[in-house]
């Protein structure tokens, strides 16, 4: 008996001392703003509540498992039923969930009110990324998509056996953050291009889900610079898991910097909707725009799977006489099929397209340019 | 005390006449089955399959989810584990069981030979088999089996293959199923009570089953009405979830969760009742307070219609609406807990023995308590906007489903089982069954509160690797609860073919209700003379009803 206790504690003691390599995170994230901390402390107030009404309960249940039993010769009482003592144990529980509910409700109040606020940006969510819009202040404009910056290498191993070694910030890492200044109260519209998203950031305490057709707001401040990792928080499709949200907060300073920084590119990058491409260009534009937004469900190869059709010598894609049907069908959508209409400029789309049509087993030869992608939105 | 007993070997059963209290054999005895006691068995093999199909789509996903990566299943298909998952185990095993431990029992305890209707009830149990099918069949039909999780939002749902409409379907008969059998047990209950047994005489059991009824006449219509408009949505034109044709994506969710909440009732309040059996009985001492315990079921099942919106706390509600459903859903926790504090008083001073369907339920008592706890967390609007969408919410519905009614169905059928098949299942092999449950349940559900805490949603395939260890380590208890799993079949089908020997007809010493005066195994044919008054008073008098 006492060598098993010893070896027992040894594995014990072995695990714990593993248990440093590993992230068993018991809590709430460290929150970083005022909201933040006061909902980690009212579920810790919570929890305070849970453990004495537990200790009173399961105290009672266990002296009786362990007194009041037949094989101690324990004989059975007689009583069933005590209205006084039913009116104390139906009382108590609602005196307990007063002191519970006032400051629940004061917070929730204070989560709702977002007058005041210094900035808004509008979030919507997409199938499968995130937009982000700065509707006022010095960022106003500036405008762009968040998409997993993770490369498929390294989760998909369903395919391929052999996926490459995850980086530190797996599948919470996208190519554009989401930026805001320090100390500043920012108002989160939030709406979606096809289904219900949410829009979660866990250190900052902010969650609201983001809805077709409808807007909703919330807010939330940052009190230290920093990224903050969050995700998508409604099933909305395949890629519900691959669609995170970062937030860097920067100094009043840095953000500012950041916000030239990108206006400037923004303009630079700007695609002249009036001009004419020419088929290597428009192929190479194409193949780019494909693999960043088509490929993952019609794949690379444009072969598709499942539920996805394949492009290569489709009738949509591969004949002539369709040409204005897929353009069409890009920019609306059908059913899981995103309207690419709303995120996709018409350059992309025409690029897309006409990368489709010429690329695999398709050679139709149609070159599509943008002012056609324009003229069809009509 | 009189029962006549029916043996089935009739003599001239040899000339194949159809007499009219003769009943068929082989397959005909369960297609056309019009008594109760066959319907109950029908319907509880129908749950167990249920429940292993079920379970092997859970261990899918656990088994995807035991590393960080995607190993096994693309995410679209595991968005159909994870939705068949849900449906099967709600609609395909936990409401079914119950529903067979209802035909079963309720007309033993109420002292009636039967169901009311005993045809309609053949039926309720036979729409439920094509309705299983349709969902199995789904995975196999272009786009795969639905993928929008059980709750089946609109407008993701609006999107999906052909495989959501057969899902629709399937719910629309099974909806059916659940309706036919609530008219069933309430008129039965209502009108087929034995002479003296009052309403406030009979078995709690049974309180909770006639309340779980009209629960489900009330909600199934609104479910079948918010699949319907999926549906026309889908295929008819309509907007109701389409903001650009004038609806509104979040009115789905209302309609849903108006019945979803009282769904999650009517799952748990047969889970009570049981427990209100088996306590009592173990306790040798009457159920502490049976006036409070059916005011308190009855409390939770109004209240259960006024708390939906706190399944939609980060949609955007206007804060009034928040408040209200915040302090709604923390007024059900009064009822409830009263309902805890009068199974430890029926325990407290009594003479406790802890045979398998005991340990059930106190196992039931502590974790449905634990689920309570992390129901009440939920229930706090602030908080749960941090634990809306995550892992928290799994551990908590998975405490009160799975160790709550799972339990409280496994109790029940060690409690009964000696009655309905006349022989003792081996004792050690239930002891074995619960404690091993007991543990990988814990082991797999414990820690997914610490992942949702942390900040893992729902309803991901893949994960970021700060979740790693609290992810293998509830993978590694599924697989071993779900082995468990099978020493539970193979203990009921030994006691089936003969057991330890045959059961006695009151197995239990401390259990008074009626059951317990039948034979062991109960006949065919049951209370075709209704019990005598005095029987009905004396067993009222010793259970201390009044």
């Amino acid at each position: 008996m006492k060598n098993r206790a010893t070896r027992l504690f040894a594995a014990l003691s072995m695990t714990a001392s593993l248990s440093c390599l590993a992230d068993y995170q018991l809590n709430l994230q460290e929150p970083v703003n005022d909201i933040g901390r006061r909902i980690y402390d009212l579920h810790t107030f919570l929890l305070w509540i849970c453990l004495a009404i537990f200790i009173v309960v399961f105290g009672a249940m266990f002296y009786a498992i362990a007194v009041h039993r037949k094989d101690k010769g324990h004989k059975a009482a007689n009583f069933h039923e005590s209205v006084t003592v039913e009116v104390v144990w139906t009382i108590i529980p609602i005196l307990i969930l007063v002191v519970m509910a006032y400051p629940a409700t004061k917070l929730i109040l204070q989560q709702k009110d977002t007058r005041g606020a210094d900035m808004t940006i509008k979030v919507t969510g997409y199938q499968w990324k995130w937009g982000y819009e700065y509707m006022d202040g010095e960022g106003q404009g500036v405008k762009f998509l968040s998409r997993l910056a993770t490369p498929q290498k390294q989760y998909d191993g369903v395919d391929n056996p052999t996926p490459d070694a995850k980086d530190e910030h797996y599948l919470l890492e996208v190519d554009h953050p989401l930026v805001v200044p320090v100390g500043k109260k920012v108002r989160v519209l939030t709406t979606a291009g096809d289904v219900i998203h949410s829009f979660w950031v866990p250190a900052l305490a902010v969650k609201l889900d983001a809805i077709p057709g409808f807007i909703r707001d919330t807010w939330f401040e940052v009190d230290k610079p920093g990224i903050y990792r969050g995700q998508c928080t409604e099933l909305c499709g395949k890629d519900h898991g691959f669609m995170p949200i970062v937030v860097e907060a920067k100094s009043e300073d840095d953000y500012k910097a950041w916000v030239e920084k990108t206006k400037k590119e923004m303009t630079a990058n700007a695609d002249d909707p009036n001009k004419v491409w020419t088929m290597p260009d428009m192929l190479a534009r194409g193949k780019q725009v494909y693999e960043a937004n088509c490929a993952v469900c019609h794949k690379p190869d444009g072969k598709g799977q499942g539920a996805f059709p394949a492009l290569d010598g489709s009738k949509i894609a591969g004949d002539p006489a369709h040409k204005a049907d897929h353009i069409h069908l890009v920019l609306n959508g059908k059913n899981a099929m995103p309207a690419w209409g709303k995120t996709l400029s018409d350059t992309e789309i025409a690029a897309a397209i006409t990368y489709e049509r010429n690329s695999w087993g398709n050679k139709t030869g149609d070159l599509v340019q943008p002012a056609d992608v324009k003229a069809a939105r009509q | 005390m009189t029962t006549t007993t029916h043996t089935p070997d009739h003599a001239h059963d040899d000339h194949g006449h159809d007499h009219a209290h003769d009943h068929p054999t082989g397959i005909m005895r369960w297609v056309t089955a019009t008594n109760h006691k066959d319907i109950g068995t029908l319907y509880l093999w129908f749950a167990f399959v249920m429940f292993i199909s079920g379970g092997v789509m859970a261990l899918c996903i656990r088994l995807e989810l035991f590393k960080p990566g995607l190993q096994f299943f693309r995410p679209e298909l595991f968005n159909q584990f994870t939705t068949l998952h849900g449906l099967i185990m709600v609609f395909g095993a936990i409401m079914p069981a119950f529903t067979g431990l209802a035909n079963w029992q309720i007309p033993l305890m109420v002292g009636a030979p039967d169901m009311a209707f005993a045809r309609m009830n053949n039926w309720s149990f036979w729409l439920l088999p094509p309705a299983a099918l349709l969902l199995m069949i789904s995975f196999v039909v272009p786009g795969g089996a639905a993928a929008a999780g059980w709750t089946l939002y609109a407008p993701l749902s609006t999107q999906m293959g052909m495989g959501m409409d057969l899902t629709i379907f399937a719910i629309h008969i099974m909806g059916i199923s659940s309706i036919m059998g609530s008219i069933n047990i309430i008129t039965t209950i209502l009108n087929m009570r034995a002479p003296g047994m009052t309403l406030m005489r009979m078995p709690m059991f049974c309180w909770t089953t006639l309340i779980t009824a009209y629960l489900l006449i009330a909600v199934m219509p609104v479910l079948a009405g918010a699949v319907t408009m999926v549906l026309t949505d889908r295929h008819f034109g309509t907007s109701f979830f389409n903001a650009a044709g004038g609806g509104d994506p979040i009115l789905y969710q209302h309609v849903f969760w108006f019945f979803g909440h009282p769904e999650v009732y009517i799952m748990a309040l047969p889970s009570f009742g049981v427990v209100s059996q088996i306590i009592p009985t173990f306790s040798r001492k009457p159920l502490f307070g049976y006036h409070s315990m059916v005011y308190a079921t009855s409390s939770i099942a109004i209240l259960s219609f006024m708390v939906w919106a706190h399944h939609m706390f980060v949609t955007g509600l206007p804060a009034t609406a928040q408040l209200f459903f915040m302090y709604a859903t923390m007024i059900i926790a009064v009822p409830t807990g009263v309902k805890v504090f009068n199974w430890i008083a029926t325990m407290w001073k009594g003479s406790l023995s802890f045979e398998t369907p005991m340990l059930f339920a106190i196992g039931f008592v502590s974790l449905f308590t634990l689920g309570g706890f992390s129901g009440v967390v939920l229930s706090i609007t602030p908080v749960d906007v941090q634990l809306h969408g995550t892992y928290y919410v799994v551990a908590h519905f998975h405490y009160v489903l799975v160790a709550g009614a799972l339990f409280s169905l496994f109790g029940a059928t060690y409690y009964w089982l000696p009655k309905w098949c006349g022989n003792m299942y081996d004792e050690k092999m239930g002891k074995f069954h619960f404690w091993w449950s007991m543990i990988w349940f814990n082991v797999t559900f414990g820690p997914m509160h610490f992942l949702g805490l942390a900040g893992m949603p729902r309803r991901i395939p893949d994960y970021a690797t700060q979740f790693t260890e609290f992810n293998q380590i509830a993978s590694i208890g599924a697989f071993m609860f779900g082995l468990g799993q099978l020493i539970f079949l193979y203990n009921v089908i030994r006691t089936i073919r003969g057991g330890v020997g045959p059961a006695p007809q009151r197995p239990w010493e401390g259990a008074h209700t009626l059951e317990w005066e039948l034979p062991s195994p109960a006949p065919f044919h049951t209370w075709e003379e209704p019990p005598t008054r005095e029987l009905v008073e004396r067993l009222s008098a010793e259970q201390k009803l009044h």
